[in-house]
């Protein structure tokens, strides 16, 4: 079966229902809650604070630390609780991610922890998580020179889509799934993440980044409006 | 961070007259909101919030061996993290012995009230049979999660159903699920803790209290008939609880069983 509808019936560039709002830790600095469809992620910041262990600080800047958490009951068949490789990663690209939109001179020595919870997972949650984190460090009145905006681009046989659920992240027929999660600076266009998984040419690539580009503009949208305080939620 | 002396004393002086800082009276909870189904790819979920404090459970089922002693039986498991989003003091790391304690004290509860049918969670005797996995995680930590997390995991067994099961190829199939809910019985375990401050005894506290309290008493307690029965019970806390402080609990527990409990019934039963 070639691959000319997406399975929920979206268009090719159409973003899945948002659901999005800040403020859903009220022990936290910042925290903001968003959700991609089925994909729900929230995100907790707590800092700057001191940094310990001591011989990780640096006298001239501070320093980003993510935890990635997807719970064990997120998925269909259950997760090991606790940190495993890939969360581990997903962490690492997270903080690379944030990291250079924050001026982190403003905080020699000190670290600010992002902590995200995956509720409910249906592929993206990397990008969920982000935008979540993004917009908790927002929150917690962090000086950021830009905003980030993370989606997952796919190349489904050979469509190029947009935002794509874990039935397209599966595709076997025609070319496969490619499956490239972006994260981009809201004024610069600045890529501050990107993976890929999966094969693609050199020429669909930038066909690809032109997706993220759209994608992540209207994303934005949603997170500058939530961080004024609008609750969003197109998800029933 | 812990709170400094001086609070400690002004909530303690406070509950000498019966009072507390937020205006509640001792054995008054703050608001407890229930939600159902907040993952839907969880046998069974629930988000309860009871003031600021916020817990979401889920319910995974899966199929393995029997342990040997009980051959015919399904068997259950309950996992908690206080996870560092939750609070300022929580760092991360495999759970503590705080997070260990939760778990097993509403393990408890659901496993000696009776709530479980486990010989109807029994596939093939000796062989095969349904294992029952809780995951309890605080979201935010402002007192009282043991009564939150106890309360989350039963509303998550009662909202939870059966996954699809493969009999020929004797496997689970994962994400698709039927309608029947999991044999549950109507001895449904309430817990509350009281804690005991000195100036007093009180339930529910919120961060502070909590960081005041010197002692504490768990109670499950289920009531299929007249009867309240206690299927569990859990002291914690460095000091002391004398006979008659016990006794003032139980008789308090009754009360706040029967005042609170029909009404979060009534919201569980809806989400059905």
């Amino acid at each position: 079966m070639p691959y000319t509808k997406r399975p929920d019936k979206r268009k090719m560039d159409e973003l899945r229902p948002i659901k999005t709002e800040i403020g859903v830790v009220p022990n936290a600095d910042g925290s903001a809650l968003f959700a991609f469809g089925k994909t729900l992620a929230i995100a907790a910041v707590y800092g700057p604070k001191h940094l310990h262990p001591q011989h990780m600080q640096k006298p001239d800047r501070g320093l980003i630390r993510c935890n990635y958490n997807m719970l064990p009951f997120s998925v269909t068949e259950r997760a090991r609780p606790g940190p495993s490789r890939r969360s581990k990663e997903i962490g690492l690209i997270t903080e690379n991610a944030l990291s250079g939109v924050v001026d982190l001179t403003r905080f020699p020595s000190s670290v600010i922890d992002v902590e995200i919870l995956i509720i409910q997972a249906n592929a993206s949650t990397r990008c969920a998580g982000i935008n979540a984190a993004a917009m908790a460090l927002a929150h917690a009145g962090i000086v950021m020179k830009e905003m980030v905006s993370s989606v997952s681009i796919g190349k489904i046989d050979d469509k190029i889509v947009t935002d794509i659920i874990k039935e397209e992240e599966d595709w076997k027929e025609g070319e496969g799934a490619t499956d490239i999660p972006f994260t981009m600076t809201s004024n610069s266009k600045d890529i501050t993440h990107l993976q890929l998984d999966g094969n693609i040419s050199t020429k669909r690539l930038k066909e690809a980044v032109e997706a993220a580009k759209k994608a992540c503009e209207k994303i934005l949208d949603y997170q500058t409006r939530a961080l004024k305080g609008e609750k969003i939620n197109e998800i029933n | 961070m812990e709170i400094p002396n001086i609070n400690k004393k002004q909530i303690a002086n406070l509950l000498k007259n019966g009072k507390r800082l937020d205006g509640r009276t001792p054995f008054d909870y703050r608001d407890i909101s229930i939600e159902a189904g907040i993952s839907e790819n969880a046998e069974g979920s629930a988000r309860v919030k009871i003031g600021k404090t916020e817990v979401i459970v889920g319910v995974k089922m899966g199929v393995q061996e029997p342990y040997p002693d009980h051959e015919d039986e399904g068997t259950m498991m309950v996992g908690m993290e206080f996870n560092p989003i939750c609070g300022e003091r929580y760092e991360s790391g495999p759970p503590k012995i705080n997070a260990i304690e939760v778990a097993r004290v509403v393990d408890r509860g659901i496993r000696e009230s009776g709530f479980i049918d486990w010989k109807k969670l029994c596939i093939k005797e000796g062989e095969k049979v349904w294992c029952l996995m809780i995951d309890i995680y605080c979201v935010n930590d402002d007192g009282s999660v043991l009564d939150a997390s106890a309360l989350g995991a039963v509303t998550a067994l009662r909202v939870a159903r059966f996954p699809e099961y493969d009999e020929k190829e004797e496997r689970v199939k994962f994400g698709e699920f039927t309608k029947n809910p999991l044999p549950l019985t109507d001895k449904v375990p309430f817990t509350i803790t009281f804690h005991k401050i000195e100036g007093g005894i009180l339930v529910d506290p919120n961060r502070n209290e909590e960081d005041t309290s010197k002692a504490r008493m768990t109670f499950a307690i289920s009531s299929p008939k007249k009867e309240h029965i206690i299927n569990a019970m859990q002291k914690g806390g460095l000091v002391p609880i004398s006979t008659k402080e016990l006794e003032e609990m139980t008789s308090q527990c009754e009360k706040i069983y029967e005042s609170i409990y029909p009404d979060i019934n009534k919201k569980i039963e809806e989400f059905k």
